[in-house]
């Protein structure tokens, strides 16, 4: 046994390597992408590991792996469950042979999402296994679990760590690393297990179901929905949640832990019912409570139904005392209420300076002043500082939300903003769209050539493997003009003049035009070693007309009346271009 | 409450709060202690605000409640002074002497705030600054701040000086431990004279 301090993600992927994982796919996604980032850095691999285009091919690869008897390993973050959630729903029916383990990351509070939807109801929904850890060494000892179970039930298993498991670290307990593996892949070919026709598809929908209450009772044999009765009163608490109650538990409550779904009825009924008050605790949705409401009878219950405690946001243990002590199983909260300093500047996060993006949404900007700006999920999404992000929904949306806003019957110009990963994992069908239905709009693949926001995870159109391995690159040009673009430019992001005039071309001509704006990531390129000379503001010169500092790369700085440049640059040279008085210049030029 | 050491590490992105998580983490693992932590990680760290809490000896959760932090590093004045009241009564602050003003301030115009007058909203509790980039470079590379920073909170963490330091050089790059050997040393010697 050996004893690390890991990160929440780092702990779950070891876990992977423990239970001898043989197939390993995902889409990055915040929080969950550390988990292939990790097992892709191990120097030793004895499993097939893919970054897929998006979530929906991801898990349509781990499935079919795990038909095939292998053990299988699917993550992605929450909002990734929805792109998957068609296979998800009938992989349930068809079951697996080798354990499946579907891994959805939660983000409660959004610190890096576009909503705070919660797995667990997806399990419920599609009827399979949910687990849900309360802390990084149960996610770690959960996962072999979670291949076990799958195995044991032939259904797949969702996985459900929070933001505050994959980013939280702890000292783990590790186990040895399997050296049974790797198996190898043997279909079984069974039409009325694979072929979901409907006289099939009725049976094995039929079949799921029976599997249910041997599951519930399994669940509660594994020891991850356990408690203790101590009182009168009990809290029912799961995922962090959980853990937070056990900081500030009072003698005589007891105490049930909720670690995995569906949740036994009987055996919750039968606590319930021994207490006067039960009080759930649970981050999101009620999942727990409107189990724990329908076996209470007379019990009191409290939760989120009567207001005790908020559907919305992130637990903390202030926010767990606070709860606690509204309905009465505090008398007050030990965490007396601390006023952060008022009126100090914000420090949000803010595109690089040397980023590409901002030269482009200056550009887009200048040309199509009263444009529309519909944007999309990625570093760029940050181009609201910048107001050139008008909406984001969801990956890929940004083509078809211009080409719908097109066709609505608005008249102002609509100019599109999508990455190059987000244009591959669901952006491409948009485009066919819109050239298919003679949108009228301009879209402009932002093309770093690599999934930055995530971590720089590489994608199809930066011709490596999540392996590390050499692969054609997809070409993002023959991609648009297959899709019947016929108006598709290729272009430096650096260069403003240049970017400027494409805009303008585009803003002359009707349909869909479509413009890849292309430069290396900046964090990409220092670690690739690229060295370009900083540049500074000849003082002399410089009017103060402000013109670089509303640009808002953090290299720029204004005092006295003149801007200056900080050490964070990095030699993009586009504030130079756009300096009215020529101030800008290469540092030891002068 | 539950008898562990809180530490928030606070910063920009960038700046290097993960490593120095990562250092106290292996200091408690050579002790034999536990150790809990979280840390903001994804599009947060884009030059934005980061936080890093550690609780030595915790059993529980790794969220550190404000008001109850024993000791709070921060390696911006301006972050330190966003995070002081997570500081318990009593409780100290190691602040490096920097200030890198956000963006916004010269975005949106906004007057910030003078080195004095931050350095004036953190007396309500224990205050050491250090000059972590001079220390830093005197020490053989600026890169090594973040190592001088925990080299100064040693005085103050409760974990031996020696473990932490064994912990920097397993977790610094190969060549660049005799460095941060150096940083961390200097930034104790620079807390202790506070």
């Amino acid at each position: 046994m050996e004893r690390k301090y890991l990160l929440g993600n780092e702990a779950i992927a070891h876990a992977c390597l423990e239970a001898g994982v043989d197939f390993v796919s995902g889409y990055p996604g915040t929080p969950s992408s550390e988990v292939i980032d990790t097992l892709r850095a191990q120097p030793e691999r004895p499993y097939y590991l893919e970054w897929s285009v998006n979530e929906k091919v991801a898990l349509e690869n781990a499935l079919a792996a795990a038909w095939c008897g292998v053990r299988a390993i699917c993550t992605m973050k929450h909002v990734g469950l929805n792109v998957a959630a068609d296979p998800l729903m009938t992989s349930a029916y068809t079951g697996v042979t080798g354990g499946l383990v579907i891994l959805s990351a939660d983000d409660p509070f959004a610190h890096s999402s576009q909503n705070e939807q919660d797995t667990r109801c997806y399990a419920h929904f599609a009827r399979v296994p949910c687990l849900d850890p309360a802390g990084v060494q149960e996610a770690h000892d959960m996962i072999p679990a979670a291949f076990g179970l799958s195995e044991e039930f032939g259904l797949p298993v969702i996985f459900r760590p929070t933001t505050r498991i994959c980013h939280s670290k702890g000292d783990v307990e590790l186990g040895p690393v399997a050296t049974t593996g790797p198996r190898k892949g043997d279909f079984h070919k069974d039409p009325r297990q694979y072929v979901v026709i409907p006289a099939h598809t009725r049976i094995l929908h039929k079949k799921l179901n029976e599997k249910q209450p041997a599951i519930r009772k399994r669940l509660v044999e594994m020891g991850f929905n356990r408690c203790e009765i101590r009182g009168k009163t009990a809290i029912v608490a799961s995922g962090i949640g959980a853990t937070y109650v056990q900081e500030l538990l009072p003698e005589g409550v007891s105490f049930m832990k909720i670690g995995a779904y569906p949740i036994d009825e009987e055996w919750l009924g039968e606590f319930v019912r021994k207490h006067e008050k039960v009080l759930v605790i649970e981050e999101l949705a009620p999942e727990v409570e409107e189990t724990v409401r329908q076996v209470a009878g007379t019990v009191a219950v409290f939760g989120k139904k009567n207001g005790f405690a908020p559907y919305e946001g992130e637990l903390s243990p202030q926010a767990v005392a606070a709860i606690m002590a509204k309905a009465g199983f505090l008398k007050t909260s030990p965490f007396a209420p601390q006023e952060p300093v008022q009126n100090l500047p914000v420090r949000p996060p803010i595109l690089c300076a040397g980023c590409l993006h901002r030269g482009t949404f200056y550009a887009i900007k200048k040309v199509f002043r009263d444009g529309i700006y519909p944007s999309d999920i990625g570093c760029y999404t940050l181009g609201l500082q910048l107001g050139v992000v008008d909406t984001t929904i969801c990956m890929g949306a940004s083509i078809t939300v211009a080409s719908g806003i097109s066709h609505s019957g608005e008249i102002r110009d609509v100019v599109c903003t999508i990455g190059d990963s987000t244009f591959l994992h669901s952006g491409v069908q948009g485009l066919m769209n819109a050239v298919y239905n003679d949108a009228n709009m301009t879209v402009v693949i932002v093309d770093n050539r690599i999934t930055a926001m995530t971590g720089h995870q590489p994608n199809p159109n930066t011709g490596i493997t999540a392996c590390g391995v050499e692969t054609p690159a997809v070409s993002l040009d023959a991609v648009c003009r297959a899709c019947g673009a016929t108006f598709v430019e290729t272009v430096d992001s650096y260069d403003i003049t240049g970017m400027v005039n494409v805009l303008s071309e585009a803003k002359k001509r009707k349909g869909v035009k479509v413009i890849i704006a292309k430069q290396m990531c900046v964090i990409s390129a220092r670690r690739a070693g690229v060295k370009r000379g900083r540049y500074t503001v000849d003082p002399d010169i410089c009017t103060g007309c402000g013109t670089c500092v509303r640009f808002g790369c953090p290299a720029i700085e204004f005092a006295d009346e003149k801007a200056s440049i900080n050490e964070l640059c990095s030699g993009c040279a586009v504030c130079a271009q756009l300096c009215p008085a020529g101030a800008i210049i290469r540092e030891g030029k002068k | 409450m539950t008898g562990s050491y809180d530490i928030l590490i606070v910063g920009i992105g960038g700046q290097g709060t993960i490593l120095a998580s990562n250092i106290l983490g292996e200091a408690c693992l050579i002790e034999g202690r536990h150790i809990k932590g979280a840390e903001t990680h994804g599009m947060a760290q884009r030059g934005g605000s980061v936080e890093s809490h550690i609780r030595i000896d915790g059993l529980y959760g790794p969220l550190i409640p404000p008001g109850q932090a024993d000791l709070l590093v921060s390696f911006d004045l301006l972050e330190a002074v966003r995070y002081s009241h997570y500081l318990k009564n009593g409780g100290t602050a190691v602040v490096s002497r920097s200030l890198v003003l956000p963006t916004s301030v010269f975005t949106q115009k906004l007057t910030p705030p003078t080195e004095a007058e931050l350095i004036a909203a953190l007396k309500k509790n224990g205050l050491c600054i250090i000059d972590a980039d001079r220390i830093a470079t005197e020490a053989g590379s600026p890169l090594s701040q973040n190592v001088v920073m925990l080299g100064a909170a040693s005085r103050w963490i409760p974990l031996r000086s020696e473990s932490l330091l064994e912990a920097v050089k397993r977790l610094v790059p190969k060549k660049t431990i005799e460095i941060n050997a150096k940083a961390f040393e200097m930034g104790r010697d620079a807390g202790g004279k506070n």
